[in-house]
């Protein structure tokens, strides 16, 4: 049963992407297809933080430790989606014109920070193996710890792009904050 | 007379590919010229290829009053009465009216107005409104000299536009604009479109439009229109002033803390389209810069 934990899991979290693909292909994403990507990929972004920061109270509440197996392959989505959202952006919407691109990254402060937030994934994502994290020891749990701080600048990404209506980024940042008052409270204990 | 060879008559299916081929050539260079020149003015109505769709500009809405959501609007405006409606036009003026909506469509003739619509999130459509110069309207009531400007307020029904009943914008929606730019013949009070009776996710009975302004100057719904003395404080300006000016013309000079306002995307051009340029007064310099003429744009933005 457990070796079919991991091939679901995969396959679960891959499904947005080909949902998006579905509807880029077929047409289906009505008169702003663009910002829907991009909307699309962000969001899925910001759950799958969500989804990495849940293992470890879930292994705790739980006292199961397969959680913990599952969560290198939820951080590599993360990386995955942000990646999807960053290129959308640089690729389709602004088609490389890195000129414009650099001037939006220094005087929009919601690109800037969800730029930065990209940044800070690479290295998490680069020393994601086995071997790198036999290879940095103590100092790999440092760096990837790096996901709370990207966690924190992605939700204030989506607070600062929107135009009005602050429900929806309101309701990560809640979640997000209560995930990590998990770590304060547990290491404290 | 000279014997043409066979083999030099191009066969039927060949020709016909020839004829397509360069077709497709004259289509893109069409829309190349398209994209290049995004700008339909008044009265040119010859370039009907690239109106937006009737789907388009009725589905895809900015209008709080029915919901945040862009589908929001058709979704919930479907039921919403504009039968019977009135407009009070008062304040700095000779003859304050209370008008019905009936009147107006009976003293106005609405003609066909093709303008672009630019939001400031960053997009654009061209829309075949139906409407009159809000002049004729404003004439009606001989404004005072003391009529420096002229405020727009929307309805404001909680029961029936669900958006009110959340504290999204300062409602009733209020909107301002200086007398000089309420009169110009390009400002237009809005009857329809595209030769239909206006649709109420597009702010029926009776809307005003600015093509040189940001879509949001452009208030849905109204109700009363109030010529004043001072400069009216709009919704956007009372939520953020930071972003929102007075004034909102199509700046792409006016950096904007979201949008790029640079550039922007047309409405149903698809996802590979590219962005174009944003034009300064959204194309409309040469019938409006003169209302500008010593003032610092950037700031009064």
């Amino acid at each position: 049963m457990k070796k079919y934990y991991k091939p679901s899991i995969f396959f679960l979290s891959s499904t947005p992407f080909f949902l998006i693909l579905y509807k880029i292909i077929f047409n289906k994403l009505g008169p702003e297809p663009v910002k829907e990507i991009t909307h699309f990929t962000g969001e899925w972004t910001l759950l799958f933080i969500i989804f990495t920061l849940s293992m470890s109270p879930l292994k705790r509440i739980t006292k199961l430790n397969i959680w913990i197996s599952f969560r290198r392959m939820l951080g590599l989505f993360i990386f995955f989606y942000a990646t999807l959202h960053m290129l959308t952006y640089v690729v389709i919407d602004y088609r490389l014109d890195l000129q414009s691109i650099s001037k939006d990254i220094f005087t929009k402060k919601f690109i800037f920070v969800g730029f930065a937030a990209w940044l800070l994934l690479t290295p998490l994502a680069l020393t994601s193996s086995k071997k790198a994290m036999m290879f940095l020891k103590d100092k790999w749990k440092k760096i990837h710890r790096l996901i709370y701080i990207i966690a924190i600048l992605g939700v204030v990404h989506f607070i600062w792009l929107v135009k009005k209506d602050l429900t929806e980024p309101l309701i990560y940042m809640v979640i997000i904050l209560i995930l990590l008052l998990f770590r304060f409270k547990f290491k404290k204990v | 007379m000279k014997k043409i060879k066979y083999s030099e008559i191009t066969p039927e299916k060949i020709y016909n590919n020839r004829r397509s081929f360069i077709k497709s050539l004259g289509f893109s260079a069409g829309s190349l010229a398209i994209t290049s020149l995004p700008f339909v003015n008044n009265a040119i109505g010859s370039e009907q290829d690239n109106l937006t769709s009737y789907k388009d500009i009725t589905t895809y809405n900015n209008y709080y009053e029915f919901g945040t959501s862009k589908g929001d609007p058709y979704k919930n405006s479907q039921n919403f009465k504009t039968k019977p409606w009135e407009i009070s036009i008062e304040g700095e003026v000779e003859k304050p009216i209370k008008i019905s909506m009936d009147e107006i469509l009976k003293s106005f003739t609405s003609e066909e107005r093709i303008y672009r619509l630019r939001c400031v999130e960053g997009w654009s459509m061209v829309i075949p409104w139906m409407g009159f110069s809000l002049s004729k309207l404003l004439s009606r009531v001989n404004p005072t000299s003391k009529a420096k400007f002229v405020a727009f307020e929307s309805i404001y029904d909680p029961e029936q536009m669900k958006g009110q009943k959340y504290p999204v914008l300062n409602w009733p929606y209020k909107e301002g604009l200086r007398i000089d730019e309420a009169m110009h013949p390009l400002t237009t009070v809005v009857t329809g479109l595209y030769n239909k009776k206006l649709p109420n996710q597009n702010g029926a009975p009776l809307r005003i439009f600015i093509p040189w302004k940001y879509g949001f100057k452009s208030a849905k719904a109204i109700v009363k229109i109030k010529l004043v003395e001072k400069m009216p404080t709009s919704s956007w300006m009372w939520a953020s002033p930071r972003e929102y000016g007075f004034y909102s013309n199509v700046n792409p000079n006016v950096n904007h803390p979201r949008w790029s306002q640079a550039t922007e995307r047309i409405i149903g051009e698809g996802i590979w389209a590219p962005r174009v340029k944003t034009l300064m007064f959204n194309g409309y310099g040469d019938e409006v810069a003169n209302l500008y003429t010593r003032m610092d744009l950037k700031k009064y933005f």
